[in-house]
C-alpha cells in the first residue's frame, strides 16, 4: 500500500519561491498566470493493508514531522 | 557554569559558539553528539549552533528537532535551562517547538550573508542584559531560511510579552516586525538568525556579539 502526501503553505501564507516562480514564467512569455503556490508530494511505502489505518498513522506522521503545521497543510490520500 | 554545545551533521558553527563560550563564560563547552540520548549532569547552558544540520532536508532544523539529543534539550528547557539556538540553532527550536512561529525561506528568495545592524529590543534576559535596549550591535548573517513568520497574534503577543530580542535595522529577509531573535515564554530560551559568535574577535567580524556571551556569563555564572 502506499501513501502519497500533499504539503502546502497554509492559505495566506507568503509563498516567495512560488512568487519567483511566477515571474519566471512571466519572463518565458507565459501570459495570464496570477499566482503561484509551492509545495512538496511525499510518497511512502506502507507494510499494513489496512487504509483506514494507515491514513490515521499517516496523519500522525505528519503531523509530528512531515509537515510544519505552523505554516503548512497536509492531505493525505492512500493508493 | 557548565555549558554543552549540541552537534549535528552538517553543523558547522559549533566550534565557533564553543570558542565564544570559552572565551566569554570561562566556561569549556561539552561538545554533544546528535545520537546521544542523554545531556551532561548539571548543565546550565546548552548551545544549538548554526549550519545545515542533515542538509536541510525535508525543512531547516526538522530532523534535528527529531533527534534523540533534542528530546533531552526540551526536557532541558522545559526544567528551566537555557538554550541559546543561533541561526539553524533557531530553526531547530522552532521545529521542536520550544519556540513559536517559524522560519520560512527569505523573501528576496537568494542566501543573505553580511553584517546586519540590529536593534536590542530588551536587555530584560539572560542573553541581553550587558547591552541596553536601543543599541544597534552589528552581527553577521548567512542564511537562507531566515524569514521569520507568525501569525498578527502571535506578534502581538511577543511584543505584550517584551519577548522580541533583536529586530533588524534594516531587514534582510521579509521578517514579520522586523523580528531578528525571540524569547520563551519564561525568557530562558533565545532564539536568532544572526550569529554572535562570530562576532566575538576583532579580526574576524568586530565583537558585537560579545555582548551576548557577556550576558549569559553575568547571568549564569554570577547565579
Amino acid at each position: 500500500m502506499r501513501a502519497i502526501v500533499h504539503v502546502m503553505l497554509k492559505p495566506g501564507v507568503l509563498d516567495p519561491q512560488g512568487e519567483a516562480v511566477r515571474h519566471a514564467l512571466g519572463s518565458l512569455g507565459f501570459d495570464g498566470v496570477n499566482g503561484v503556490r509551492q509545495g512538496k508530494v511525499i510518497e511512502l511505502e506502507l507494510a499494513g493493508d489496512d487504509p483506514k489505518t494507515a491514513e490515521a498513522q499517516v496523519a500522525e506522521m505528519c503531523e509530528k514531522l512531515l509537515a510544519n503545521t505552523v505554516i503548512e497543510s497536509y492531505r493525505v490520500e492512500i493508493v | 557554569m557548565r555549558a554543552a554545545v549540541i552537534v549535528f551533521p552538517g553543523s558547522n558553527c559549533d566550534r565557533d559558539l564553543a570558542a565564544a563560550f570559552r572565551e566569554l563564560t570561562g566556561t569549556d563547552p561539552v561538545m554533544v553528539w546528535h545520537k546521544d540520548t542523554s545531556l551532561p549532569a548539571g548543565l546550565d547552558i546548552i548551545g544549538v549552533p548554526g549550519g545545515f544540520s542533515f542538509g536541510d532536508y525535508l525543512r531547516c532544523g526538522a530532523i534535528a528537532a527529531r533527534s534523540p539529543i533534542c528530546r533531552a534539550v526540551v526536557e532541558f528547557a522545559n526544567r528551566g535551562g537555557h538554550v541559546l539556538g543561533i541561526c539553524n540553532g533557531f530553526q531547530v527550536l522552532t521545529e521542536s517547538g520550544l519556540l513559536p512561529g517559524a522560519l520560512m525561506r527569505n523573501s528576496g528568495i537568494r542566501f543573505v550573508c553580511k553584517p546586519v545592524a540590529l536593534t536590542v529590543a530588551t536587555s530584560a534576559s539572560p542573553f541581553t542584559n550587558a547591552f541596553s535596549t536601543g543599541d544597534t550591535p552589528v552581527f553577521p548573517v548567512a542564511h537562507h531560511d531566515g524569514n521569520y513568520t507568525a501569525s498578527p497574534e502571535l506578534v502581538a503577543q511577543l511584543r505584550d510579552e517584551d519577548r522580541v530580542a533583536f529586530r533588524y535595522v534594516d531587514n534582510p529577509n521579509g521578517s514579520v516586525d522586523d523580528i531578528a531573535g525571540i524569547l520563551s515564554e519564561n525568557r530562558r530560551v533565545l532564539g536568532l538568525m544572526p550569529h554572535p559568535e562570530r562576532a566575538v574577535d576583532a579580526a574576524l567580524g568586530g565583537t558585537d556579539g560579545r555582548g551576548v556571551f557577556a550576558s549569559v556569563a553575568q547571568a549564569l555564572v554570577a547565579a
